[in-house]
């Protein structure tokens, strides 16, 4: 390149020409500055309104107040109390300061609450409100409302918590409500509803599976509030609108008496209405306390129930298996007939059987039997006898008919149905041929006969009927008639006849006659042998002990209610299961004999139920307080 | 410039349309600033206009210096801001901790604001003193690097990104139009654009994050893009009208921060709409074409280089400021000058509207044979 000698008058013309180029990338910005505002301003003006709104303007979901649930009579079963409770959104909480420690003085949190909210805070995600106390009392509830604007980020609620007012009597029929986990958050696409403090949903039972109907439409209140999320003005406001009330099948006041009269017992009580298939009582004992799981329960407390051999946290109406024992006996009489025994023929009941090798032993030496005999004492020679000469698959199919190893259509979670074993079923399942011994097993309702409390009252009430019910839990829906079971009406006379004799005659269960003068009970006792003993570990002589079963149906003659009972290691079937539903039935026909019956037995346990319970959980605080201090 | 008899001579000759624009935008940014506060002059719109005030007087008292006395405070001035950065550097070491001023007394001096027009005036001197024959040679260019490089560097380690970034580009205004050579400005320009993908190819993961919420600030709404994915709101929900005065829902609600300072631009556009912020733009423009024409009219090297850097100073903090309210430049922390509150931006814009001033009253006053 040559070189030019770069002179002023080149400088004063460089100056110029970039003095030009400067001004034009000058204008050249401000055009692009202001053609920036006008595609923000004007062509994305209408997003960018919206995301203002959506700042300034926001939904507070009202939630909507849950579904009461009412008996038969319209009694409230589950309804909503008034509460009060304390929250923090962890965004709008300022920073280094000790918003927790100031609410644990003003609201008395206990240290166990003041390490969760921690916990909770630091795990939180921001928009999640953090639960700083549930139904507190008025007066806390004033004293947190009174400081709330020097507290950034608490909120003080006035809302409504589910009350059961029965308390365990109904915990495995109805289960419990609680907060939404994060895994029913996602599956339901991120309702904000379920965010809500102190929104609860079905976790159990019946509050599960009627949630759809329970829950109602969440309301909003439109407000428009500062970014720190400050109230600024409230504007209009959309309704909510509450769940729907259910209405069950249940009598609440038998359900009660039910629960109350099983005492300290564990097991299962059904009661149904032999005209339409109604579920009246559903009661699975000992049982924990709605209440304090829709408040969210205490470590202590959960501890206690989780470790309890009666198993409270376990339904043992829908989800409890057990061997029918006897009480499968009528169902195989009125098998036995279909297919042509003769109701009079005698089997020699000598203490015992003897079936290829083995010798299958009876409770007695009942001596001569017939069906009816046999019914009423419990005779199981006559049924191993008349097992061998019967087709197992047809005996089989009249026991399910009846509804032993049937699942049931009822809104409940979980639904667990046993096994009512046949000869095909047991080559499919175990690859074997029938053989003798499971006749003999079968026809007694041992071997691989397993039923659940459901099943036990719904035979009777078959077996009652003459008609395949249908138990309902639900009193919404048409009522379908249910059809005749295929048995002849002479060979049910014949059954129902023996079930009466088992409480009336000389059978098993003369003791629970009922104490009235009008009315006879029909029934049938079970003594299941716990085969598998070292299944809940080593717990004593109790868990040793046979289940006790009892079947019944009232009045004998004109069958208008069905019970089915099991108590768990009851022993033998006449003495624990059967005085419980004699009472239970009792209350059906005449409430106060009922009552009667039952309060010098409370007085013998110690108290009602809820008082027993209490004492029960004090007892086991008192308790690991000192295993902890040890 | 106004003439009648009644009017002194001395107000007379004042640049009055200079004077009527900068009052315009420095009003129009109170009425913001009085909206910003949720309709009061406190906290923030008394304060400003009292120093607004004080600047304006300073401003046009300083247009009777003449050029010669600018010139003979030019290094002087320089050297007392570099010595003044150097303080500030050094207490903050003792400090442990950045500062960005010096304490005197009842007075808070920050001297990367002087540094400003400082490094403006010094440059165009320097340049006035280099032969035109030489301006191409090596010693007509390191110098000047020295020159701007030295406080630059002091102010980015404050740490002042912002600040250093206006820093260098009045500086690199100066050079350019002192005549240096083109591949001194190309060269650098090629290298970022070279080596930028390069470089992002080796950052860590934050770092990456950082630039690509700066791309798209919609990405991180609750983090770094907040502030430009609010401030685009706030000038989006405007529209062409704006909300009306009072009205905006951005700032009143606080989802807009810094509402009142660097972000006050979105502030104004959300109650004034498109037409507002298009008339604070345009009267922007009109000042700094001010500028530029002081240059081009000026008769002396100095007076043309001082001139067309000092309205760049302006140019470029409007730019930035602007740029990055509306998302197309990453947040730097540039208020917008005399818009938003703070005394600094106000007193670095009218030293250099007062010494544009000044060298525009030699260039009616002065005869050419000076």
């Amino acid at each position: 390149m040559k070189h030019v000698r770069f002179t002023s008058a080149h400088q004063s013309i460089a100056f110029s020409r970039r003095m030009m180029l400067l001004g034009g990338a000058q204008v050249a910005v401000g055009g692009l500055l202001i053609g920036r505002m006008g595609w923000l301003a004007v062509a994305q003006n209408e997003k960018y309104q919206l995301l203002s709104e959506n700042n300034r303007v926001q939904l507070i979901p009202v939630p909507p107040r849950r579904g009461w649930i009412i008996d038969r009579n319209g009694k409230p079963i589950a309804i909503n109390r008034s509460s009060f409770r304390v929250d923090i959104i962890p965004q709008q909480l300022e920073k280094g300061r000790d918003v927790v420690g100031e609410l644990a003085r003003l609201i008395a949190l206990n240290e166990d609450d003041v390490e969760r909210i921690r916990r909770e805070l630091a795990e939180s995600r921001g928009f999640q409100p953090v639960s700083v106390a549930d139904n507190i009392t008025y007066e806390k509830y004033a004293a947190v409302t009174v400081r709330l604007p020097d507290l950034p980020g608490v909120q003080a609620t006035r809302g409504f918590s589910r009350y059961y007012p029965d308390g365990p009597a109904v915990a495995h029929l109805l289960g419990y409500v609680g907060t939404a986990n994060a895994k029913e958050y996602e599956a339901e696409d991120k309702n904000p509803l379920l965010i809500i403090p102190g929104f609860k949903i079905g976790k159990q039972g019946l509050e599960k599976v009627l949630e759809p109907y329970l829950r109602g439409t969440p309301g909003g209140q439109r407000v428009e509030v500062t970014a720190r999320g400050k109230l600024v003005k409230e504007l209009d406001p959309k309704p909510d609108r509450s769940g729907q009330t259910v209405q069950l099948t249940i009598d609440q006041g038998l359900q009660q008496y039910a629960a109350r009269r099983m005492g300290d017992q564990s097991g299962a009580l059904v009661a149904m209405d032999v005209a339409n298939g109604d579920m009246l009582a559903f009661v699975s004992m000992p049982a924990f306390d709605p209440n304090s799981f829709s408040e969210g329960i205490g470590r202590t407390e959960w501890k206690m129930l989780s470790e309890d051999d009666h198993i409270p946290l376990l339904n043992k109406v829908s989800q409890g298996l057990y061997p029918s024992g006897s009480t499968i006996k009528p169902a195989m009489a009125l098998a036995f007939l279909q297919q042509g025994v003769d109701p009079k023929r005698r089997v020699v009941c000598n203490g015992g059987y003897q079936i290829g090798n083995r010798y299958f032993r009876c409770d007695a030496v009942h001596g001569s039997m017939d069906m009816h005999s046999a019914v009423e004492r419990s005779c199981n020679t006559y049924f191993w006898a008349t097992g061998l000469i019967t087709d197992p698959e047809k005996t089989t199919e009249m026991v399910n008919t009846l509804g032993y190893g049937q699942e049931f259509d009822l809104p409940l979670p979980t639904q667990r149905f046993g096994t009512m074993p046949s000869p095909k079923w047991l080559e499919k399942k175990y690859h074997r041929k029938w053989q003798g011994y499971d006749s003999a097993n079968t026809s007694i309702g041992q071997g691989y006969v397993l039923i659940n409390p459901m099943q036990l009252a719904v035979m009777p009430a078959r077996l009652a009927a003459g008609k395949l019910l249908q138990p309902r839990l639900l009193m919404t829906g048409a009522r379908k008639p249910a059809p005749d079971i295929d048995a002849d009406p002479a060979h049910l006379a014949i059954v129902r006849a023996a079930m009466a004799a088992v409480v009336n005659g000389s059978g098993t269960a003369v003791a629970s006659k009922l104490p009235l003068d009008s009315v006879q009970m029909a029934g049938k006792t079970g003594t299941a042998q716990v085969f598998r003993l070292g299944e809940r570990g080593h717990q004593g002589a109790w868990a040793l002990r046979d289940h006790a079963l009892f079947i019944a149906f009232a009045p004998a003659d004109k069958p208008r209610y069905a019970i089915g009972c099991i108590i768990e290691h009851g022993g033998f079937g006449a003495s624990a299961a059967a005085p419980i539903v004699r009472d239970t039935m009792t209350y059906l026909f005449d409430q106060q004999k009922a009552w009667a019956a039952l309060e010098p037995l409370e007085k013998q346990w110690g108290g009602s139920l809820a008082e027993r319970n209490a004492r029960q959980l004090d007892a086991f605080k008192a308790t690991s307080r000192a295993n902890g201090q040890a | 410039m106004i003439t009648s008899a009644i009017i002194p001579r001395p107000l007379a000759r004042l640049p009055w349309r200079l004077i009527f624009l900068v009052v315009g935008i420095a009003t129009f940014g109170l009425i913001v600033l009085y909206s910003a506060a949720g309709g009061s002059v406190r906290p923030w719109a008394l304060k400003q206009a009292i120093v607004f005030s004080g600047f304006l007087s300073i401003a046009v008292a300083m247009s009777w210096m003449k050029e010669s006395t600018i010139k003979a405070f030019t290094f002087p001035v320089y050297g007392a801001t570099l010595i003044m950065l150097i303080g500030v550097e050094a207490m903050g070491f003792v400090g442990k901790g950045a500062q960005r001023w010096l304490d005197i007394g009842p007075i808070r001096l920050q001297p990367s604001e002087f540094m400003k027009p400082a490094i403006v005036l010094a440059l165009a001197r320097f340049y006035e003193l280099v032969p035109a024959a030489e301006i191409r040679k090596w010693r007509a260019i390191w110098p000047a690097i020295a020159l701007l490089g030295v406080p630059a560097f002091l102010i980015l380690v404050q740490p002042d990104l912002g600040t250093c970034i206006m820093v260098v580009l009045c500086g690199v205004t100066v050079m350019f139009l002192a005549g240096l050579p083109w591949w001194l400005f190309a060269a650098p320009v090629a290298a970022v654009a070279v080596a930028a993908p390069i470089a992002y190819g080796m950052m860590h993961g934050y770092q990456r994050k950082r630039i690509e919420v700066f791309l798209n600030p919609e990405s991180d709404p609750l983090g770094a893009g907040y502030h430009i994915a609010q401030s685009k709101i706030a000038i989006g929900s405007g529209g062409i009208w704006g909300k009306g005065f009072l009205q905006g829902s951005q700032s009143h609600l606080d989802y807009l921060p810094e509402g009142h300072t660097d972000f006050v631009f979105a502030t104004m556009a959300e109650e004034w709409g498109l037409v507002g912020g298009t008339i604070l733009i345009l009267a922007f423009a009109a000042v700094i074409r001010w500028g530029m024409r002081v240059s081009q009219n000026a008769r002396t090297r100095f007076a043309q280089l001082a001139a067309a850097g000092l309205s760049a100073t302006v140019f470029f903090y409007v730019s930035i400021n602007l740029m990055m309210v509306m998302g197309l430049a990453p947040v730097v922390g540039v208020p917008l000058p005399l818009v938003s509150f703070g005394g600094s931006a106000v007193m670095t814009v009218m030293l250099c509207l007062g010494l544009l001033m000044a060298l525009e009253r030699q260039q009616r006053t002065v005869s050419r044979l000076a």
